[in-house]
């Protein structure tokens, strides 16, 4: 388990590295410049004054050497466009808001989809199953942004249920996490499906019934265990996905989180912001495959077992 | 042991699937009892329904797909038949237990060997958890697993094939059932672990007395372990007897021609095994006479329009078949066995 884990984090580390090797080259080869904004030409003097401040006037490669020894001291700079904020600071301020949406619209997406899924299954091939799976085939068809607008007109604007935008209460949550969780639910349901219904033709169902357990201990103990593997293994793929989503439903929703910084910098070439925001979620993302991994492991005895076979 | 007192019986079980092209009988018409202490064998080709009817007698088969359709199980004073799914629960693995053929895919993967034996205990003995650790263990050494209490924690893939059908009997035994059913419970086993197998079930009837019924096509396996045999054919019993008169004496040409497709180490190995020639019928339509005239050589005109009446060798051999019908008795004069039995 210990060399899992240490070949594991170095592979992390060299993941990152090239994700940042490969943003800083692709932002730099855009054509303009943090100080050019549209219509409006700098001072010449200014600009280059300004350049030199924040290294733009050095070579390519030494800025990228610059950038990795400050990053290594965690340290993501300042940001170009807002010289009184850094990159750290705005993460500092944003990350929780968007923390706590991300988690709120995974959590309710996991226990939504595998719930529905479950009674899916078991209720093969009659009503609730075919509601379920036009639920399913909605949601994944239908983006996050066309439900976000749709729960606003219903949900805020006509009925006044719940507020419009912006963050603060619990009511202001449901909104975004709901849009948010959409497509993932319906991901989730349609593979728990599937795969329970496989489940519960096994041979240790029948085993389970032949030692007298009720149909609730057989479906929840014996068969959703094995059912949702593959989704456990698809959860760090819907993490991500709902991490980016969270980039468009917070602008919709006006939400000081992440995503507003991150849109904010790539449109006014903030260079350090974009790189910043970039490596957080990496990492941030990174690290979550990896927290899946050693789930899987947990929940499949046997791939430990495998794991141990390959060390030794 | 006295093995004459009655556990289970069975009368007139007819079993049927639903498919898309229609009704299947599986099961048509069994009738079988079984004694306490006793091991009964049920013997026949695949889809012949001996697991079928196994699993009838569990209730295991799901609603969805078949139905038992008519007849009888009595046990205990009661009609298991009949019996409401939620009283069934509480007989299965508690008064009737099943074990499957393949311990491999029959076990759970993903939950410990000792949570999937102290589940049943827990649920039908309303035991503490530390209780049934206790018999989970006792169970285990009676089976025969070393370290029992360190085998607990671990999953079904950390054992050898032997060991996984040594669970499968603990699980099936641990709440003391009055009847054991095994479906194939040596096939998927190689030669020296069937034996063991074997040994194993003669050496637990004896501790327990627990009435077994296995099911199997491997005529070896029921000369070793079997007190009575029920050979079934297309859905239905068509000789029923003691072991030694089943491989000694069979009387329905069925029977005959499975013992004689059977290898044997004292046989000339210069004379080819003789297969049954032919097929089973299909049993969306069932034959209207006897089922197997159509692969029999000794078939007569009756045999193939009506159904042949049970005819008692002795009081406990039984065979349906028109050839030991008391009429005629001047044919079988001619008959010529097609091996020396």
């Amino acid at each position: 388990m210990l060399s899992f884990v240490f070949r594991r984090f170095i592979s992390m580390i060299v993941t990152l590295w090239l994700i940042i090797t490969l943003t800083f080259f692709l932002m730099h080869a855009v054509p303009g410049s943090p100080f050019e904004k549209e219509g409006k030409a700098l001072n010449e003097a200014v600009a280059a004054n300004l350049n030199a401040y924040y290294n733009l006037d050095k070579p390519l490669l030494v800025q990228y050497g610059l950038y990795l020894q400050k990053l290594v001291q965690f340290d993501l700079g300042p940001s170009i466009a807002n010289s009184s904020d850094t990159v750290n600071k705005m993460i500092a301020r944003g990350f929780p808001v968007s923390f706590q949406l991300g988690l709120i619209s995974v959590v309710f997406a996991i226990v939504t989809g595998i719930a529905l899924g479950v009674i899916a299954a078991l209720r093969h091939n009659r009503l609730i199953d075919y509601l379920a799976m036009i639920i399913a085939v909605i949601g994944i068809s239908v983006p996050s942004f066309v439900v976000a607008s749709l729960l606003i007109k219903y949900l805020a604007v006509e009925w006044k249920l719940l507020p419009t935008a912006t963050w603060g209460t619990w009511q202001h949550v449901i909104m975004p996490a709901l849009a948010l969780a959409f497509g993932p639910i319906a991901i989730i349901a349609r593979l728990t499906r599937t795969n329970m219904l496989e489940v519960l033709t096994q041979e240790y169902i029948e085993t389970a019934r032949a030692k007298g357990l009720s149909p609730a201990t057989i479906v929840l103990k014996h068969a959703l265990r094995n059912a949702i593997l593959p989704v456990v293994t698809l959860l760090g793929a819907l993490i991500a996905n709902v991490l980016t989503g969270s980039f468009v439903i917070e602008k919709i929703f006006a939400i000081p989180g992440m995503g507003k910084y991150f849109v904010a910098g790539i449109n006014n070439r903030d260079y350090s912001v974009i790189m910043g925001t970039t490596v957080f979620y990496s990492a941030l993302l990174i690290f979550l495959m990896f927290v899946v991994d050693v789930l899987y492991g947990i929940i499949d005895p046997r791939i430990k077992l495998h794991r141990k076979e390959s060390e030794g | 042991m006295d093995k004459t007192e009655k556990l289970l019986e069975v009368s007139g079980l007819r079993v049927t699937f639903k498919t898309h092209g229609g009704e299947v009988n599986a099961v048509r018409d069994v009738n079988f009892t079984l004694n306490k202490g006793e091991t009964l064998a049920i013997v026949g080709e695949s889809g012949c329904g001996k697991s079928v009817t196994a699993r009838s007698i569990m209730r295991l088969i799901p609603e969805h797909i078949g139905k038992i359709a008519g007849g009888s199980i009595h046990f205990k004073g009661q009609d298991l038949a009949k019996l409401p799914e939620k009283q069934m629960r509480e007989l299965r693995g508690k008064e009737i237990s099943m074990i499957f053929q393949d311990a491999m895919t029959s076990l759970n993967p993903t939950i410990t060997i000792g949570e999937q034996i102290m589940e049943g205990i827990i649920r039908h003995q309303k035991v503490t958890r530390s209780e049934a650790k206790r018999q989970a263990i006792e169970i285990l050494t009676l089976v025969g697993i070393a370290n029992p209490e360190s085998r607990l924690k671990q999953y079904l893939h950390q054992f050898s094939g032997g060991m996984r059908q040594r669970i499968m009997i603990a699980i099936a035994l641990v709440c003391k059932p009055s009847i054991l059913i095994a479906d194939e419970p040596t096939t998927a086993l190689d030669v020296t672990i069937q034996a063991q197998i074997i040994e194993l079930f003669k050496s637990i009837q004896q501790k327990t007395g627990v009435s077994i019924i296995i099911i199997t096509h491997d005529l070896g396996v029921v000369a070793k372990i079997a007190d009575r045999v029920n050979v079934m054919y297309a859905g239905k019993v068509v000789e029923t007897g003691p072991v030694r008169d089943i491989f000694y004496n069979p009387q329905h040409p069925y029977t005959k021609g499975l013992l004689a497709s059977m290898p044997r180490l004292d046989s000339d190995r210069s004379i080819p095994l003789s297969p049954i020639p032919g097929t089973p019928p299909d049993l969306f339509s069932p034959p209207i006479g006897c089922a197997f005239a159509a692969r029999c050589d000794y078939a007569l005109e009756v045999c193939r329009n009506y159904q042949p009446a049970e005819t008692h060798v002795h009081s406990k051999h039984a065979v349906s078949c028109w050839l030991q019908d008391p009429r005629a008795k001047k044919l079988l004069a001619s008959m010529q066995p097609p091996t020396g039995t």
